[in-house]
């Protein structure tokens, strides 16, 4: 079976890939780009740890065929941070101990990034369903929102 | 396995036509991939949709027409086209998570054909049409007639939905969805009510049709005579109430009984008649 040949933007940086027809984005993250951070949980995108951005688009990338990424850009937790500083919503889940096992953490965060993006004064009803598809099995959900929304408070001050 | 990804209708459908194994058209790929990964389907040939312009756009023709590779999202980010059918818009919304809803389609949902599927009934009561592309041309098909059964849709190979239209209607007219799950949010419809109303001049319910999800192996249409001329007094929502309920053929599940469904079905039909109502009353 012949390879596909992609070329895509991921974090804002050029990249080319060679992949197999089956293979989804998430395995091309992961397998041929080595980036690791975008997590594999359910591979059936019940989970939302696999969330990455298409064309800023949310998405789970397992739900993405590899091949389909041609031409796109693709946003990834490695792309969050600037260097050493961690992005606010970073800084907020340490702050807020809004993780444990840390599986889940890349895919919440590039959630609420879409989410904070898209609306910076979310009420916690929204945040919870925008989140919905985000399935933590540790430390519940109660510190995730509060880190989310104590986020957006900040982001609220320092725009204003 | 191939995979190709043309940017005309034409070439996708030549594809899909001339694949002598099994094809499948990839719009939001929710389902497919999912199908694909347990080994319950194992394509020779998948066609990425999502390159052709025209399947990618919503657009009013007297009518609007979505195209098959538009997603739930997008739908709902369209303000004029949730004005005009807020009811299909929350029934997109309600397919899966926001990841899902980014890249699931109302085509895809249809083809899928679940009996569950939330945007069926909804598009169903619209009187929506699926337009078909084929190696022999095009053909508009009522939606309720492209799911034939449990995951199984009624169209020929080589055939895929090109787009969906929603009919024109008049202005004094509405929609609305709800769906019994057991949890508040990502979870498969136990019963689904899609209606959409249109109301004369006086605030009587001039047409109506009312679709129910999740109660028989495809989308059943309940008549609504009862509640023609009338304002939905309590008495004409009681008759619709009973018409839905007599229309379900449901199974017992772990979601449901055939006797909880059957009422459920019956109360769902009621509220989403008065909301459909005020909603269309409110545009009069």
């Amino acid at each position: 079976m012949s390879s596909i040949h992609v070329t895509a933007a991921v974090n804002g940086d050029p990249v080319e890939f060679l992949c197999q027809p089956e293979e989804t984005l998430l395995d091309v993250l992961r397998d041929r780009l080595g980036l690791t951070g975008t997590k594999e949980g359910c591979g059936t995108g019940d989970c939302g740890s696999c969330s990455v951005t298409l064309d800023g688009r949310l998405v789970c990338a397992c739900l993405v065929m590899g091949a389909e990424a041609e031409g796109r850009q693709i946003g990834t937790i490695e792309g969050m941070a600037d260097g050493e500083t961690l992005h606010p919503l970073q800084q907020k889940f340490l702050d807020h101990a809004a993780l444990q096992c840390g599986i889940c953490t890349p895919g919440f965060l590039i959630a609420a990034k879409a989410l904070l993006e898209k609306n910076d004064n979310p009420t916690e009803e929204e945040v919870r369903y925008w989140l919905a598809g985000n399935l933590c099995r540790c430390t519940g959900y109660d510190k995730i929102i509060r880190a989310v929304m104590d986020t957006a408070e900040d982001m609220r001050k320092s725009n204003a | 396995m191939r995979f190709e990804a043309p940017e005309t209708v034409e070439a996708a459908v030549a594809l899909l036509a001339g694949e002598a194994g099994t094809a499948f058209p990839l719009s939001g790929g929710t389902d497919l991939l999912v199908q694909m990964r347990s080994g319950r389907i194992a394509p020779d040939l998948v066609v990425d949709t999502k390159r052709i312009a025209s399947m990618r756009t919503i657009v009013f023709d007297g009518g609007w027409r979505i195209g098959a590779a538009v997603s739930g999202a997008e739908i709902n980010e369209h303000a004029a086209l949730v004005a005009d059918w807020p009811g299909l818009a929350e029934a997109a919304n309600l397919v899966g998570s926001t990841q899902v809803a980014g890249r699931a389609t109302l085509a895809g949902n249809l083809c899928n054909s679940s009996p569950a599927a939330d945007t069926v009934p909804i598009m169903a009561a619209a009187r929506a049409t699926a337009r078909i592309h084929g190696p022999d041309g095009t053909r508009e098909v009522p939606v309720e007639d492209i799911p034939v059964g449990v995951g199984k849709n009624s169209l020929a190979k080589g055939e895929m939905v090109e787009s969906i239209l929603l009919p024109e209607r008049p202005r004094r007219s509405s929609d609305c969805y709800l769906r019994f799950i057991p949890r508040t949010e990502m979870d498969i419809a136990v019963v689904g009510v899609g209606v959409s109303l249109t109301l004369d001049a006086e605030g009587r319910v001039e047409f109506a049709r009312l679709a129910l999800g999740a109660v028989a192996p495809t989308v059943v249409i309940v008549d609504t005579q009862a509640i023609l001329g009338t304002e939905l007094d309590e008495a004409a929502l009681d008759a619709l109430a009973a018409a839905a309920s007599d229309a379900c053929n449901p199974i017992d599940d772990k979601r449901g009984t055939v006797a909880f469904r059957t009422e459920v079905a019956g109360t769902l039909a009621r509220r989403a008649a008065r909301i459909a109502y005020d909603r269309a009353k409110e545009k009069a």
